[in-house]
């Protein structure tokens, strides 16, 4: 099966491991992630902040261009891009005024828009178009013994739904299980982290990324799997000042849930690119690999 | 009063408190779902859930007490709308519907459109940053990006974050921070955005008039 893939600007290189890890856990599931021809930056949570029409005009130009491939669904890893996309094509399919706007931009640039893609986040797929009991096929070194906190965090399922619980989405959970792993029960599994503004004002948002690093601590896990690229650099990055403002040790290491994935189904660290992140995982996972 | 709101920055075109408001509302009710605004019962759950509301001058449930008050200015100096973080927890819990996301971004663009942006917060300048690469390079430049956002006043931040950044750079998690363009479409990019500035102008002017 082939799917036409939205990367987005941060994985291509802040998130690297994600996009490596993610394309060869596809292939394993025999499934190839086709990039979209010159794609555009969404414009994430940041152009919105400026300009609204042109933010979603730029969002509509992929849109476009992904129905000029002929595809009916285009899958993203990154739950920004995920947001900001489905969010135009929200908008544009249930608000004809809007429609009308959208395709008057894109007519000047000699693009056009029907309404007809879906767009999909690749969990939503791995879960209910490829299924977890393909997954369980291709498990050869189940993640025995590892505790996983697994972190969902806001726009995965925030504000449309979709395909899990907008306030306790468990579908990260459900693939991290079919690798044999153990989730711990992680009650903050769909707080913010504090997003953008952690990066503008980290000071301010150092609370928030440290009761979600406490509380992961606590549950007893050994590492947090996350699903979106904001999420896995403010709680990698900003750990230092996490363990100063609670005075104590709250170090965890953050992964992908693709590479954690991956090392289930036997590809190497390298393949996955494990040890790209700060707070190093070999103590968790060398043993897997 | 929070300190914030007695420093502000007179560079642009200023509105009245009244003017201001009816700017607000017209843009508000242009957006999908944009009247429910009305509907606000005070109950707080957007408060109350927001993983932010502890650091902001005003909670989102003070944006609808205030704009009924006609103290709508004073929301706008404040740092509120820069320290959402578009997380959605109070647009999916809200009793009314009110999508009070999307109108924490029309009080970020009010506030940067009329120059009533709190000079506590940075996250208004690194907006602009970003807008101006992503529509040069089509993309975001995540090195250029921090740089500017670091040289125009944050070097505290710079020398603090200098080590982790050189280790993500030499681990190939960072650009360079120079780059030329990075999509072929680029001018209808520009086309684009020329069209859909005038048509947003041109919505809410209308909306004013309703
Ligand atoms: S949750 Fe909705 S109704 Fe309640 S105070 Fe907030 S905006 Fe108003
Ligand atoms: S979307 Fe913004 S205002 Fe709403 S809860 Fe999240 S941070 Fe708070």
């Amino acid at each position: 099966m082939e799917m036409l893939y939205y990367p987005g600007c941060s994985v291509q290189y802040t998130a690297k491991m994600y996009d490596t890890s993610a394309k060869a856990v596809c292939k394993k599931l025999d499934m190839e992630l086709k990039e979209l021809p010159d794609w555009n930056c969404c414009g994430a949570t940041t152009y919105m902040s400026v300009h609204e029409l042109v933010s979603h005009g730029n969002s509509a130009r992929n849109l476009a261009l992904a129905r000029r491939e002929g595809a009916d669904e285009m899958v993203t890893v990154c739950p920004a891009c995920y947001i900001t996309l489905y969010k135009t094509n929200e908008y544009f399919q249930t608000n004809p005024e809007f429609a009308d706007m959208i395709r008057q931009g894109l007519k000047a640039a000699g693009l056009d828009y029907d309404g007809g893609l879906r767009i999909r986040h690749l969990v939503d797929v791995i879960v209910n178009t490829v299924g977890l009991d393909e997954v369980e096929k291709r498990i050869k070194k189940p993640l025995e013994g590892l505790k996983v906190a697994c972190y969902h965090g806001c726009m995965l399922t925030r504000p449309f739904g979709g395909f899990d619980s907008e306030e306790r989405p468990v579908i990260l959970d459900r693939i991290i299980r079919s690798l044999g792993a153990e989730v711990v029960e992680y009650p903050l599994t769909a707080k913010c982290c504090g997003g953008m503004v952690t990066n503008t004002e980290s000071s301010k948002t150092i609370p928030v990324v440290a009761g979600l690093l406490r509380a992961a601590k606590e549950a007893g896990a050994d590492c947090i799997a996350v699903a979106c690229p904001l999420c896995h650099m403010n709680l990698d990055f900003y750990q230092p000042e996490v363990n100063r403002y609670l005075g104590g040790d709250y170090s965890i290491p953050i992964v992908y849930f693709t590479q954690l994935m991956g090392l289930a189904m036997g590809l190497s660290q390298r393949e996955l690119e494990i040890g790209l992140e700060l707070v190093p995982s070999d103590k968790v996972l060398g043993k897997y690999a | 009063m929070p300190r914030s709101e007695l420093r502000t920055k007179t560079r642009k075109q200023k509105l009245s408190p009244e003017e201001l408001s009816d700017t607000f509302l017209s843009h508000v009710y242009a957006l999908p779902d944009g009247r429910k605004l009305d509907l606000c019962i005070q109950c707080g759950t957007c408060s109350g859930s927001c993983p932010t509301a502890y650091a902001m001058d005003y909670s989102p449930r003070e944006i609808f007490a205030a704009l009924r008050a006609g103290m709508l200015d004073r929301v706008l100096f404040s740092n509120t709308a820069w320290m959402c973080t578009s997380c959605y927890i109070c647009t999916v819990r809200c009793p009314q519907q009110i999508k009070i996301t999307d109108i924490m971004y029309e009080l970020k663009r009010l506030g940067i459109k009329y120059g009533y942006t709190s000079p506590s917060t940075r996250s208004a300048a690194m907006a602009r940053i970003f807008i101006n690469i992503t529509n040069r390079l089509g993309r975001n430049n995540e090195s250029e990006l921090m740089m500017r956002f670091y040289m125009a006043g944050r070097w505290g931040d710079a020398i603090k974050n200098a080590w982790r950044g050189a280790k993500m750079f030499f681990k190939g998690r960072l650009p360079m921070p120079i780059s030329g363009r990075e999509v072929a479409g680029l001018s209808e990019m520009r086309k684009i955005r020329e069209v859909l500035e005038r048509l947003e102008e041109q919505k809410a002017a209308e909306e004013v008039k309703h």
